[in-house]
């Protein structure tokens, strides 16, 4: 029961990350491994904050807020420095390594002691002691739900369609009159804001922030948003963003059941990576994708 | 009036593959022109029309609209004032996107792309009254996406959208080549509709001589980066598609092919 627990726990808030890559990878056709720098990153900063004794609720606004400044410095280096996409993201994955060290001043720092979106006294009030157990699990859905329906409504407006549309034809944003260059900086921006957003939650489920968590954030990021695309193609039910939520879950679930079924955990990030090809070759609309834009 | 003066400009510089495409070319078209530019594959003539639009730099030469110097001018700046479409269908519209979604971003050029709602349901009727009289049925299929249409829907839904808005400049870049005949006499109506009801100076480049002789009032050929032929007003009236083609077969015998 835990285990299911856990996974619907992290598979939310990974949920959260894979909402961002599926803007870089599905709407602007942009592996962006930005992500395994900005994921621990939101969790290096919630993790100073939160010992600081800042109200855990405030670390969410910060760190999206840190996350779109990332995603901007991203898109600067591939938009002004003409740099490829796949290599700006390596650029800021490696440097982002050693900032998250800066951030935190060592490489594994735990907040176990400490008040979180998920402990504290209020909630603790608020939940009687039978839902104790799902109090996470209900937290996680919740937040996840809203980033969901925010980012729903953000692709409603006029700027959501302009960013659909430059990673669709970027030569009709052109002739539209706006900066096409521009609109992939505020697509990589908002982007990275989600990803740091869920790894400041995935920090403050933990109680730690560790350097090495954002090794195969990207990876992860990519199966959810695949499975999700790829599974519910035929379902005009879910929206692309809830498809994308569940693909996650569903992935999250494969490898804890390889985990569960025997495997040892060290073996998570082959079991994340051998996943990830697996559901890359069953899926056949990775041709089109391959494709890089410089 | 738009002018490009003494435009320079060589590809793969510096190189032994230079190859030189424009060597002091100008070239005036004035306010409310239709200009036919017709030529063989490689005389320039997209390559001006990527000039014009600032999609390439020019080595030396400027460029100037109603005076006003745009050589350095950012192409997305200048596309404010120019609607363009081009030979390939998909390029004008957004293949993910529905003809509503489609429309509602190309009728909001020129105003700020805010978080304003993206698709305005009180301009459907206004949209549908656009597409009527193209008789090709998308007035109904507003919420079909555009990568499922056929390439003449979809460039006949570019060009409109390409129009929508105040615009200075239309650019034609062989809009008509990928389409049946059908589908192209089509879509020339409509351009000639478009360009008569707006009063827009026009450049349309084609290899279709029929269409450059029959439509606009200034016919242009295009050789090695010159215009070798240039008539406007009763001379363009009075020319006919096989005087050009003799033109064309004597260039192109001259160039050994």
């Amino acid at each position: 029961m835990s285990l299911i627990l856990s996974v619907f726990e992290q598979g939310m808030i990974y949920a959260i990350m894979a909402l961002g890559v599926y803007i870089t990878y599905k709407i602007l056709d942009f592996p962006d491994m930005t992500v395994d720098g900005s994921f621990p990153m939101g969790a290096a900063i919630t993790a100073v904050l939160i010992n600081k004794g800042v109200n855990p609720l405030l670390t969410l606004p910060i760190c999206f807020v840190a996350g779109g400044v990332v995603g901007i410095i991203t898109g600067l280096i591939h938009v002004k420095l003409k740099v490829r996409d796949l290599l700006a993201g390596i650029i800021m994955m490696t440097g982002l390594y050693s900032v998250n060290l800066r951030i935190a001043g060592k490489a594994n720092l735990p907040f176990y002691n400490q008040p979180t979106i998920f402990e504290n006294d209020f909630l603790s009030a608020l939940f009687p002691s039978w839902l104790a157990n799902y109090r996470t699990v209900i937290i996680c859905l919740i937040i996840t739900i809203i980033v969901k329906y925010l980012l729903d409504w953000y692709m409603s407006t006029k700027s959501g369609f302009l960013l659909r549309a430059v990673g669709d034809n970027d030569t009709l944003v052109t002739s539209l009159g706006v900066d096409k260059g521009l609109v992939r900086i505020v697509g990589l921006s908002l982007a990275n804001a989600l990803v740091t957003l869920s790894g400041c939650l995935y920090a403050q489920q933990q109680g730690f922030f560790d350097s090495t968590m954002g090794t195969g954030t990207a990876v992860m990021g990519l199966a959810g948003v695949i499975i999700g695309a790829s599974l519910f193609k035929k379902f005009t039910l879910f929206k692309v963003t809830a498809s994308v939520v569940i693909g996650m879950l569903l992935y999250k679930g494969c490898v804890a059941l390889a985990i569960w079924v025997g495997m040892p955990a060290s073996d998570m990030k082959l079991i994340t990576a051998v996943l990830f090809l697996i559901i890359l070759v069953l899926t056949s609309d990775r041709k089109k994708k391959v494709t890089v834009h410089a | 009036m738009l002018e490009l003066n003494h435009i320079h400009k060589y590809y793969n510089p510096g190189t032994v593959n230079q190859m030189c495409l424009f060597e002091d070319f100008s070239l005036r078209i004035e306010d409310g022109d239709f200009v036919s530019v017709v030529g063989s594959n490689g005389s320039g003539k997209t390559s001006m029309l990527n000039i014009i639009c600032g999609s390439i730099d020019v080595d030396s030469g400027n460029i100037l609209v109603n005076g006003e110097d745009i050589t350095n001018k950012k192409d997305f700046l200048r596309h404010r004032k120019i609607g363009r479409v081009f030979q390939d269908p998909s390029k004008g519209t957004c293949p993910t996107m529905t003809i509503m979604e489609n429309m509602s971003i190309a009728e909001n050029k020129g105003k700020p792309f805010n978080l304003g709602r993206g698709v305005k349901k009180d301009k459907m009727e206004y949209f549908q009254s656009l597409l009527r009289p193209l008789n090709l049925g998308l007035e109904d299929k507003m919420h079909t996406k555009v990568g499922a249409l056929s390439g003449g829907q979809r460039q006949a839904l570019a060009l409109l959208m390409s129009t929508m808005t105040p615009i200075e400049f239309l650019i034609l870049d062989e809009h008509t080549a990928a389409l049946d005949p059908k589908t192209a006499e089509i879509i020339m109506g409509l351009t000639d509709q478009i360009v008569r009801e707006k009063k827009v100076t026009t450049i349309m480049v084609t290899h279709n001589l029929r269409y450059a002789v029959e439509y606009g009032n200034r016919l242009i050929m295009m050789h090695e980066g010159n215009a070798i032929l240039d008539k406007s007003g009763t001379d363009k009236q009075n020319i006919n598609a096989d005087e050009i083609m003799r033109v064309f077969n004597k260039i192109s015998i001259e160039c050994g092919n």
